[in-house]
């Protein structure tokens, strides 16, 4: 990545409180544009509430997540931060593509209205424009001749890739990808990670919550360990993966890996 | 008994490992035995109450078909005749009319009921309160009596200057004070229908919509409300079905729907039994017509679901009867 550009998204001190329980203590994070950062942490470590945070699902209680230096969800005014109206955040959402653990495709819908409901009605594409556009991505992700099935007549791994390409179809600058493979057979995991793979070859920026320690491995550019709501240690994955200085990420990698070769064998 | 002489043989085991033994031992013969014999006593008691069953309903045509005062050449002469005919449209009007109402003003209270708003959840449940808790006929005859309580109707600034004014009596006619009373009533349940629909369809769709950078409004309307209507179309059609038996209730401020024109009709002639039959033949056929269409709104929302469709009618008798394509298994196992 460019040590000279500006980062496009920068998350500063934010915090989260959940009744008393503190799930995110002033996080900083800056991520730079065509950077893949993959977040690890063991469950309850507030590394999918971060994620969420960035596209302002979740409303945190302290800090800000600036893109492309305009603060997200909020707006300063006088000193103090003000919700943005409904409106305005949506128009800011349009530039965050989400992929969720769960797909979330539109029940009700065969894959390609799932693909073009959000352009034509948000973007404004014309319909023609926006079916070309949404036959592309089925067949960038490997899903040609599917564009009129319907989202519980396909795998999870198909449910997941068509997920990506609803929210590719929206030209994000930026993509979040909350635990992608968590609820997947082990057989379809395989499928998903190399389209984010190729994601990540195009230079899409991408957040990337995920427990597959082989793919952060091979495409992070940096890798985020956080536990008890922070961020424990930060490096390359030669450094976090291989060469851990902390002693929680050590334990929770071996944790990992322990659990991966049980699996294995 | 089967079970019996394999526990003596094997004194130490209990009657489950017996049975599951039983299940995979290789006599099968003795099973099926076992199995008829259960099914013989099943069998008589079967026929025994569909027998019973077959003599009730024999009795009850019959008692229909010759009592004394059943006169069905009565009935005949009054099912299609122009008095009956208009009470039937106008019992169709008041349905479509109050459940119209009572959608709109049951989604409403139902986007008001999971708004994030304390007053829009108070306002709601204050309403809900109200029509829910007091008997229909009560309403029906409060707002044809609002112009004793209210002879004026006025719109402006509480307690301050008002601006329009009408007379109650000629706003609020009788058949006005119906609609009211229907339609108001029908909102305060179909809102806990739409409720119970929005709130069916995952958290994930409106997050999914909201990441996409729909509005509010359009993910309610696009990826919510289609999803919900899989849950609300099944107890909207019981409350359109109740509704046209419902606005009966209206006879009480003589509104010539169905019922009040039979008797009106009645009153003179006195062949109550006749019209009371003509009544219901329409009551029932309205509603046979209703489920009917019910049914298919259902399949259409249902797409993307492949379960909880209901077989019609036809698909039933196909199966009773094995026509179509699908043969119930039992009849494939005896064939091989």
């Amino acid at each position: 990545m460019n040590a000279d550009s500006d980062p496009i998204i920068q998350i500063e001190n934010l915090s989260k409180h959940y009744g008393k329980l503190q799930v995110l203590r002033g996080v900083e994070l800056n991520v730079y544009p065509g950077e893949v950062v993959c977040i690890i942490g063991p469950s309850g470590s507030g590394k999918s509430t971060l994620l969420r945070c960035v596209n302002h699902l979740e409303k945190p209680d302290g800090g800000v997540v600036r893109l492309q230096g305009e603060t997200v969800g909020v707006r300063e005014s006088r000193g103090s931060l003000v919700e943005l109206t409904p409106a305005e955040l949506a128009r800011q959402r349009v530039d965050i593509g989400m992929v969720f653990q769960s797909f979330n495709l539109f029940g009700h819908m065969t894959v390609l209205e799932n693909i073009i409901e959000a352009p034509i009605q948000v973007l404004g594409t014309s319909r023609s424009k926006a079916q070309e556009h949404a036959m592309q991505l089925l067949e960038w992700v490997r899903l040609e001749g599917k564009e009129n099935t319907y989202p519980r007549q396909l795998s999870g791994g198909q449910q997941q890739r068509a997920a990506i390409a609803r929210a590719l179809a929206m030209r994000p600058k930026v993509m979040l990808f909350d635990e992608p493979t968590s609820a997947l057979d082990p057989e379809t995991v395989g499928e998903v990670l190399s389209i984010m793979r190729r994601l990540a070859n195009e230079g899409l920026t991408m957040m990337v919550v995920t427990h597959e320690i082989d793919f952060a491995r091979e495409v992070a550019d940096r890798v985020v360990f956080m536990d008890g709501g922070a961020i424990v240690e930060m490096g390359t994955p030669a450094e976090v993966l291989d060469r851990p200085k902390e002693d929680r990420t050590r334990q929770f990698l071996s944790r990992i890996l322990k659990s991966n070769s049980a699996a294995q064998s | 008994m089967r079970t019996k002489e394999t526990s003596e043989k094997e004194p130490g085991r209990g009657p489950l490992t017996t049975q599951l033994q039983l299940a995979t031992s290789p006599s099968i013969k003795a099973v099926k035995a076992a199995r008829n014999g259960r099914s013989t006593l099943s069998t008589v008691a079967g026929w025994a109450i569909r027998i019973f069953v077959v003599i009730v309903i024999l009795e009850v045509i019959s008692k229909f078909v010759s009592a004394e005062a059943m006169r069905w050449d009565v009935v005949g002469s009054y099912l299609f005749s122009p008095k009956v005919l208009s009470g039937v449209g106008l019992t169709l009007f008041l349905t479509v009319v109050a459940m119209v109402l009572g959608s709109v003003i049951g989604l409403l209270l139902a986007l008001m009921k999971i708004s994030n708003s304390l007053l829009l959840n108070v306002a709601a449940d204050g309403y809900i309160w109200l029509f829910r808790g007091t008997p229909l006929l009560v309403q029906l005859l409060f707002w044809y009596n609002l112009a004793s309580f209210l002879p004026k109707l006025t719109m402006g600034v509480p307690f301050g200057p008002q601006l329009l004014e009408f007379d109650t009596n000629t706003v609020v006619t009788a058949m006005m004070a119906a609609m009211l009373g229907l339609g108001l009533n029908e909102g305060a349940y179909m809102s806990e229908i739409f409720r119970a629909g929005i709130q069916s369809v995952d958290h994930g769709q409106t997050e999914a919509a909201a990441a996409l950078g729909m509005s509010r409004r359009n993910a309610m309307r696009r990826i919510v409300l289609p999803q919900a209507m899989r849950v609300i179309v099944p107890p909207t059609g019981n409350q359109v079905i109740s509704m046209l038996k419902g606005t009966s209730l209206v006879s009480i401020v003589a509104i010539s729907e169905l019922l009040y024109t039979v008797q009106v009709i009645y009153a003179r002639t006195f062949e109550t039994i006749p019209l009371l039959v003509v009544a219901c033949i329409w009551y029932l056929f309205l509603t046979t017509v209703l489920s009917i269409g019910q049914h298919y709104i259902e399949r259409y929302y249902s797409k993307g679901v492949n379960r909880n469709v209901p077989d019609s009618y036809l698909t039933k008798f196909k199966k009773v009867f094995g026509l179509g394509g699908r043969q119930p298994f039992a009849t494939k196992e005896i064939a091989h």
